[in-house]
């Protein structure tokens, strides 16, 4: 459950994650304290920033959506077990029912190439792909996707043979922070893809004719990808290259 | 996010039996909309029927010349159908324009026309509001009404309907096939599928309890000249301010539907007799009636405005 603490200090998921943690038995909180100690003790970045987390969740305020849930029932929550084939490897998971993709790629799989940016699909940081296609892992329940094949970032390439989409954007300056970029090159690689099979955007001229894959048609097209950084023009520059070579 | 217990449904009927069993059951198929109410807990169900597997995920010509929609099928794939492209553009055209690629990958047809409202007070669990709690009262008359409905709301609610695609299936008379928990099966056309929020906003539509959605049938092709333009606070994925859903004929004639002004699709037949006088006209008896606020009169100018620019549009 270590990874549950990690969660984002926002609004009622810090509500939820108070009362979560009240619930648990007391040795297992020590078990997970100990844990978080053990994985601590080199200090990196992200423990910085899960530490951080931690403290901001403490500090939350009790507020009117966690009175309305102490009225609510005493529902448990359930386990689930999952078979997800992640990055081609067969991945058999016991997680919490209500453990979205993302949480399970994050803190069961310890894929954190994949993001957690808002949490409600309107960033894009958590793209990857289901069955091919491009979704917001943040959206969707693990435990709906027993059987199916998830590529994300680490998937795409590796660090001595990477995508060509990470290539190019390392070559076009395509980031600031970074932390939109693995989302930016999942969803990158399946649009190109989309547009390979003909399908239409909003900003295509015509339905039936087949898509030319234009600065607008991709800037259309990545709208489900936001980069506070504000790095589009060099993300457009990185998938203009790729989709060149492609065509 | 609250516990819930889970099942995959193996039939529709199954389906919709076990929903009208469990108290606070919901079915969950693209689950783009519900599981962010859920993460916010405006949305709390006990039990989820995962209807992903049922076999309704294909577009089917019917013996009447139209096209049987399943309520699975995903919004990407109803609007790269080539049918829907060449024959029913408006509806390709509306769904384009919603949403972003990994949310049309995943948001289904039916999930579409069930979406909840974008309504900010309903998102917001600290503040009354009559769909989210009824009885609680409105937050946004009185707040901020930027995004909400110029027409068709009342007292207890100014909700608007998000959905783009709606609006095209209202232009185009879909009817909404379902399937009931005692395994009866119903036919909805879509201008009563939305129910006026009236003193009970907190009921969306006409769907009784445990009612299945199984399909979207769409009549035989009508022709004409199909548009959907949409105006918004940003160039793309951001809901409508106003949208207009347009088919139009060469004589002149047309339907016409608006999208982001009303609690569902607003569409007035009698309004597309106007057609033959101008955008002006048509709005004007479209919208009459009309209750804006301060902070959204402004949609009333940009309807006739997006009309006028749809019917310029049309006779390019």
């Amino acid at each position: 459950m270590r990874g549950k603490r990690g969660r984002t200090p926002f609004g009622n998921a810090a509500c939820w994650q108070s009362r979560r943690i009240a619930a648990r038995p007391a040795s297992r909180i020590k078990e997970g304290a100990a844990l978080e100690n053990s994985l601590s003790i080199k200090i990196t970045r992200r423990s910085l920033l899960k530490a951080g987390a931690v403290s901001a969740t403490a500090m939350a305020a009790p507020s009117v959506a966690c009175a309305q849930q102490a009225a609510h029932g005493d529902m448990q929550p359930m386990a689930a077990t999952v078979t997800l084939r992640v990055n081609g490897t067969a991945r058999a998971l016991s997680l919490d029912m209500r453990t979205t993709l993302l949480d399970a790629l994050r803190e069961n799989l310890q894929l954190t190439g994949t993001k957690k940016g808002c949490d409600h699909g309107q960033c894009g940081a958590c793209t990857v792909l289901l069955d091919g296609r491009r979704v917001n892992s943040c959206l969707t329940l693990a435990v709906m996707h027993d059987g199916a094949e998830i590529t994300t970032i680490e998937g795409l390439g590796t660090p001595t043979a990477l995508h060509p989409l990470q290539a190019a954007f390392i070559k076009h300056d395509g980031y600031q922070c970074g932390y939109c970029t693995p989302g930016q090159i999942c969803s990158a690689s399946a649009m190109l893809e989309e547009v390979a099979q003909g399908i239409p955007s909003h900003v295509s001229a015509s339905l039936t004719e087949r898509p030319i894959l234009s600065v607008e048609e991709i800037r259309e097209r990545m709208s489900g990808n936001i980069c506070r950084c504000g790095a589009y023009s060099n993300i457009v520059d990185a998938i203009v290259e790729v989709a060149g070579d492609k065509a | 996010m609250r516990p819930f217990t889970y099942e995959r449904a193996r039939t529709p009927a199954e389906a919709a039996a076990s929903a009208a069993h469990v108290r606070g059951a919901r079915f969950i198929a693209g689950g783009t909309n519900l599981l962010d109410l859920m993460k916010l807990e405006v949305e709390t169900p006990t039990h989820l029927i995962d209807v992903n597997g049922l076999d309704l995920d294909r577009i089917a010509e019917t013996p009447e010349g139209g096209l049987r929609i399943g309520s699975l099928v995903r919004n990407t794939d109803l609007a790269a159908d080539t049918r829907i492209r060449r024959d029913y553009g408006v509806l390709a055209r509306a769904i384009l324009a919603g949403a972003s690629g990994q949310i049309r990958n995943r948001a289904t047809t039916a999930g579409n026309l069930l979406q909840r409202t974008r309504c900010p007070y309903f998102y917001d669990t600290n503040m009354p509001c009559n769909k989210r709690a009824p009885g609680s009262g409105c937050s946004a008359i009185g707040g901020i009404t930027r995004q909400l409905a110029v027409i068709g709301g009342s007292e207890a609610c100014i909700a608007t309907h998000p959905s783009d695609m709606a609006v095209a299936m209202r232009v185009l008379d879909a009817q909404i096939e379902t399937v009931k928990p005692d395994g009866a099966q119903r036919v909805i056309p879509i201008a009563d599928f939305y129910r006026p929020p009236g003193n009970s906003p907190h009921i969306d539509n006409a769907l009784d309890a445990g009612e299945l959605i199984t399909a979207v049938t769409l009549p035989k092709p009508i022709g004409g000249v199909h548009l959907y333009r949409k105006v918004r606070d940003r160039a793309s994925f951001a809901f409508a301010l106003v949208s207009v859903g347009a088919v139009l004929q060469p004589d002149g004639s047309g339907r016409i539907a608006l999208g982001g002004v009303a609690p569902q699709p607003w569409r007035v037949e009698a309004a597309e007799a106007e057609l033959p006088r101008g955008a002006a006209s048509v709005a004007g008896r479209l919208l009459a009636g009309a209750t804006p606020t301060t902070d959204n009169a402004f949609k009333l100018t940009l309807a006739t405005r997006t009309l006028s620019a749809v019917l310029a549009q049309a006779r390019a």
